[in-house]
């Protein structure tokens, strides 16, 4: 595939995932495992795991972190301009036409049970996105550990995602480095 | 100049947001309600605004509250407005993370990267089941959870549509149309049953 054709599915890829993207962060993933990993195969699972984790840890919300890292990793750097101008025009357009014209837009009934619906779908779809996920990782037992306290911690204490995401790299570099010695051994 | 002013309050915004979504609703509240630009009820319910549209909650907000104050200088106004907001709240992460992605392959196979990943990547799984403790809360129990919940029909309701959507997704239904039903399903229904939301 010529890299302008490349560039403009990204485009168009991000546009729909910015569009069909409700409840915001993670609701996203199962739309890039689906759009961006199942379908065109521009990334794998495991990659996913990986986008997550550096949009964790850095600046900005998730799709516009995935957006522009998928981007670049699929076409440089128009790749990566053109994924993020996807993904936030859905947004911008939507947002601007409520601005002006919709204020109370959220007061109508049909609205209200159209996200009634939504939530309970968006859930389904992540369900299935976790279980796939889980289903492709590399399992052993620090791996069972991590999974289980960034979970406990998460929705039972009310500690910042960030202190977690940086307490399970820094035991994932002491473990790996500990098993590396191991083997010299 | 409102406009500059817009680009740099969110700029800053996107840059100390770490995590993203509603990590930034403390951020914003300090800057955008400091600077008069929306009150704090308005931002409350543009919460809901934003969890009944599309795309991310800094974009959205970024866009509206921009749109808000440029609209003073009529609709091209509005539109420059909304751009501003938003670029600058998008460019901070553009730049991070295209740095990122330029060194990232490079560093991919260090040890020490190569290390945090393989905790990073458990973590994210964990932290991924978290997120759907919370979307289950809102589905199932959106005003607490009670032993009453389960006797409503608004309760069931959303069961049987999570079930078949469940159903769809490990069929391998592409997720945008398990959306839409979703939708078709909760407005006919909804009506069907007058269901109280």
């Amino acid at each position: 595939m010529s890299k302008s054709k490349k560039i403009l599915q990204l485009f168009i890829t991000f546009f729909k995932i910015g569009a069909f993207t409700f409840g915001g962060g993670y609701a996203m993933i199962p739309l890039i495992q689906q759009q961006i990993a199942e379908k065109k195969k521009w990334i794998t699972d495991d990659d996913i795991l990986e986008i997550i984790a550096i949009a964790e840890s850095t600046p900005g919300p998730i799709a516009i972190n995935s957006a522009t890292f998928v981007g670049y990793k699929v076409a440089g750097f128009f790749g990566s301009f053109f994924a993020t101008l996807g993904v936030v025009l859905p947004s911008f357009v939507i947002i601007m036409l409520i601005s002006f014209v919709l204020r109370n837009f959220t007061e109508y009934q049909a609205v209200k049970y159209a996200f009634y619906g939504i939530r309970a779908g968006v859930l389904a779809l992540l369900v299935k996105a976790l279980w796939t996920m889980y289903a492709k990782i590399k399992k052993n037992a620090i791996g069972y550990i991590l999974m289980a306290l960034a979970f406990i911690v998460v929705t039972f204490l009310d500690i910042n995602v960030l202190y977690v995401i940086a307490g399970c790299a820094v035991v994932g570099i002491i473990y790996s480095s500990i098993a590396a010695r191991r083997i010299k051994k | 100049m409102i406009f500059l002013k817009l680009f740099l309050t969110f700029f800053e915004i996107g840059l100390f947001t770490i995590g993203g979504g509603y990590a930034m609703l403390p951020l914003i509240q300090e800057e955008v309600i400091k600077n008069g630009w929306i009150a704090e009820a308005e931002l409350i319910n543009f919460i809901a605004v934003s969890e009944s549209t599309p795309g991310p909650f800094a974009i959205n907000i970024a866009t509206y509250i921009g749109s808000i104050m440029g609209s003073e200088f009529g609709i091209s106004g509005g539109i420059f407005g909304a751009f501003c907001a938003t670029l600058g709240v998008v460019l901070p992460s553009f730049i991070i993370i295209l740095i990122v992605a330029k060194t990232y392959e490079k560093f991919k196979k260090n040890k020490i990267i190569a290390g945090a990943m393989s905790g990073l990547k458990p973590a994210v799984i964990g932290l991924i089941a978290a997120a759907i403790i919370n979307v289950a809360h809102t589905v199932f129990f959106p005003s607490g959870f009670s032993v009453a919940t389960f006797t409503t029909p608004t309760f069931w309701v959303s069961a049987v549509i999570f079930a078949i959507m469940t159903v769809l997704a490990l069929k391998k239904v592409n997720p945008i149309i398990i959306i839409s039903i979703s939708a078709v399903l909760g407005i006919t229904v909804g009506y069907a049953l007058k269901l109280p939301i």
